[in-house]
């Protein structure tokens, strides 16, 4: 009696926790199934290439998409080789003294750091001290900043994964310490970078907090033409027509999020596919 | 410069060659470089600290301090200004309560039965789908609170406003439950094997030797976690900008709309405000309350992970 009645408990007990994962992953499906059977209908060619309207059945999304593409694009190009020239030097360069231990905690607290504060970062230091203007370059500096540790800590992790004895190989052969790097440390743990950084930049690609303190604009009916350009995003277009009363703007709000998800999607599978063809190799 | 000497080198074996001097000149340029790389971060935090100090003095020097902590209003954007931040902290700490309420049983059983009941195919599937939920963007969030979840509420709760504390509060739960069940688990699955086998000897089973043996163990890894889910929560902002509301309101009320510290940043940006005014300044107030919160959430965080990693 006592025992069946233990492993009754025990049964519940594994039951509880097995509806505890189940609950968001079943949120996830319920979310994604929500945005889905409301935006469906609204997600047209048109859409994607119209400009904003006041009329909602008219508007589209262009400016944003393009917006978010130069965005991005320009966020991967300061911030790519930044992070990864900082993970090479810890890891490679940094040893057990003062410089990096004093670097390694910085890198930690600033991924903890929420990313409205790295949007007024960037208005006092990119919008206003350095005169960018609320263009893509603020916009991408301050996301730059934001995803700096993330790809950081993930080009440690694969620059870490490098067998040491293949740099000491390299010594032995006369090779300098930076020829070791790069022609046999880094190549190997350039899928690892990569995967990293673009899991950094499809984080970049949601952010909308830092935009919008930046003072990105809300209503553009033109294309950004250069850097120096005023822009808007995706995440900020999505966030205007979320934030209006009328159910047909909320609807293209549910068919923006669509397009988000989709492009944040294929940066994961990209990503995904990355990790398992490096894994196979190793 | 120390850091540049050899037996600074994490190569010890190959250092011994490469002496200073046998050092090429453009290696030590590369080095430099990639140590300014490294040192951005150094500037990235002194820049957000200067900033937010910066303005945040200059506000104080327009408003006193008694009456940033003194009063009980928020009202800096009407004609009768009041700058009592504890509206806004209220509203922060209503939804950062609702979320942890949902996140912590979640997380917690979850990370339970990640590393003491599922075996290796059930964690390969569970665990990346885990990921996808902390993926997604918040604006999505948002959406999802303000259109879906706040009319579903309604129907249940009586006297649920459309923009309210509890159904953005769950929805972040959501949110920042992968982050309390992947790094619980992880504190979970370091507690020694030792202790459980010893308990089992002892004659305990299964059931009693998690709660009373491995989770006490794993605590001070899993209150780490629960710090760093709360710092999260705190700093979160498109959830709350969409769907909690812009009434700055001293209220424990989860019912009725709130205006977070971080939403109130947010409809501050979305007007025109001029530089050097007092409204854009009450930004740079509210982010320096903001950061210096979750700034110690994170440093307990650590704090109890360091004691937790002592521990094992």
């Amino acid at each position: 009696m006592y025992r069946t009645g233990v492993e009754k408990w025990e049964k519940a007990f594994i039951g509880l926790c097995l509806f505890a994962v189940l609950v968001p992953l079943a949120m996830l499906f319920v979310l994604l199934a929500d945005v889905v059977m409301d935006g469906a209908g609204r997600l047209t060619w048109s859409f994607l290439t119209s400009l904003p309207s006041r009329k909602a059945e008219l508007a589209g999304i262009k400016p944003a998409l393009v917006g978010s593409i130069y965005l991005i694009g320009l966020t991967g190009a300061f911030a790519v080789p930044v992070g990864i020239g900082a993970a090479i030097y810890l890891e490679e360069y940094g040893g057990d003294n003062w410089l990096t231990r004093l670097i390694e905690v910085n890198i930690a607290n600033l991924a903890g750091v929420p990313s409205i504060i790295y949007g007024l970062l960037g208005l006092e230091i990119f919008v206003r001290f350095a005169n960018f203007g609320q263009s893509l370059m603020s916009g991408a500096l301050t996301l730059a900043l934001l995803i700096l540790p993330i790809i950081i800590v993930a080009s440690r992790e694969a620059l870490a994964t490098v067998p040491n004895g293949l740099r000491e190989g390299c010594y032995a052969l006369g090779s300098t310490k930076w020829q070791a790097i790069r022609q046999v440390v880094v190549p190997m743990a350039l899928p690892g970078m990569l995967t990293g950084s673009i899991l950094a930049i499809s984080r970049a690609i949601g952010e909308t907090a830092p935009l919008i303190a930046i003072g990105a604009l809300t209503y553009v009916t033109f294309l950004p033409d250069g850097p120096m350009s005023p822009f808007t995003a995706l995440p900020i277009q999505i966030f205007n027509w979320v934030s209006r009363p009328q159910p047909e703007f909320v609807i293209n709000a549910a068919a923006g999020i669509m397009v988000l998800m989709a492009i944040l999607l294929m940066f994961n599978a990209l990503a995904i596919y990355l990790r398992q063809k490096y894994q196979r190799r190793s | 410069m120390a850091a540049n000497s050899p037996e600074f080198s994490p190569v010890a074996p190959a250092a011994g060659y490469l002496t200073r001097s046998a050092t090429p000149w453009p290696e030590r340029v590369i080095e430099i470089v990639l140590r300014a790389c490294g040192v951005l971060s150094i500037f990235t935090t002194i820049g957000i600290v200067l900033v937010l100090a910066y303005e945040t003095i200059s506000f104080f020097r327009e408003v006193p301090i008694s009456r940033f902590l003194g009063d009980t209003q928020w009202t800096p954007l009407f004609v009768d200004k009041h700058f009592g931040i504890w509206p806004l902290v209220a509203g922060t700490m209503l939804t950062t309560l609702v979320a942890i309420a949902v996140a912590l049983p979640f997380g917690l059983l979850s990370a339970i039965y990640l590393s003491e009941f599922a075996d290796e195919r059930a964690r390969r599937i569970l665990k990346p789908m885990l990921e996808i939920l902390a993926g997604v963007p918040s604006i999505v969030y948002g959406y999802f609170a303000l259109v879906f979840l706040t009319p579903l509420l309604q129907k249940i709760v009586p006297g649920l406003a459309g923009f309210n504390a509890l159904s953005p509060g769950i929805i972040m739960g959501v949110m920042i439950t992968p982050m309390i069940a992947s790094l619980s688990e992880d504190a979970i699955y370091a507690v020694p094997r030792a202790l459980r086998e010893g308990a089992y000897a002892l004659g305990a089973r299964r059931l009693p030797t998690i709660v009373r043996v491995v989770i006490p163990a794993a605590l001070s890894g899993i209150a780490a976690s629960v710090t760093l889910a709360i710092s999260r929560a705190i700093g979160e902002t498109m959830v709350v900008a969409i769907a909690a509301g812009q009434q700055p309101r001293l209220t424990m009320d989860p019912r009725v709309p709130i205006e977070t510290m971080t939403a109130y940043i947010v409809q501050v940006s979305m007007g025109d405000t001029p530089h050097g005014t007092l409204e854009y300044k009450t930004i740079f107030v509210v982010g320096a309350s903001l950061f210096l919160m979750t700034l110690a959430m994170n440093m307990l965080s650590q704090r109890l992970a360091r004691k937790f990693r002592g521990k094992l």
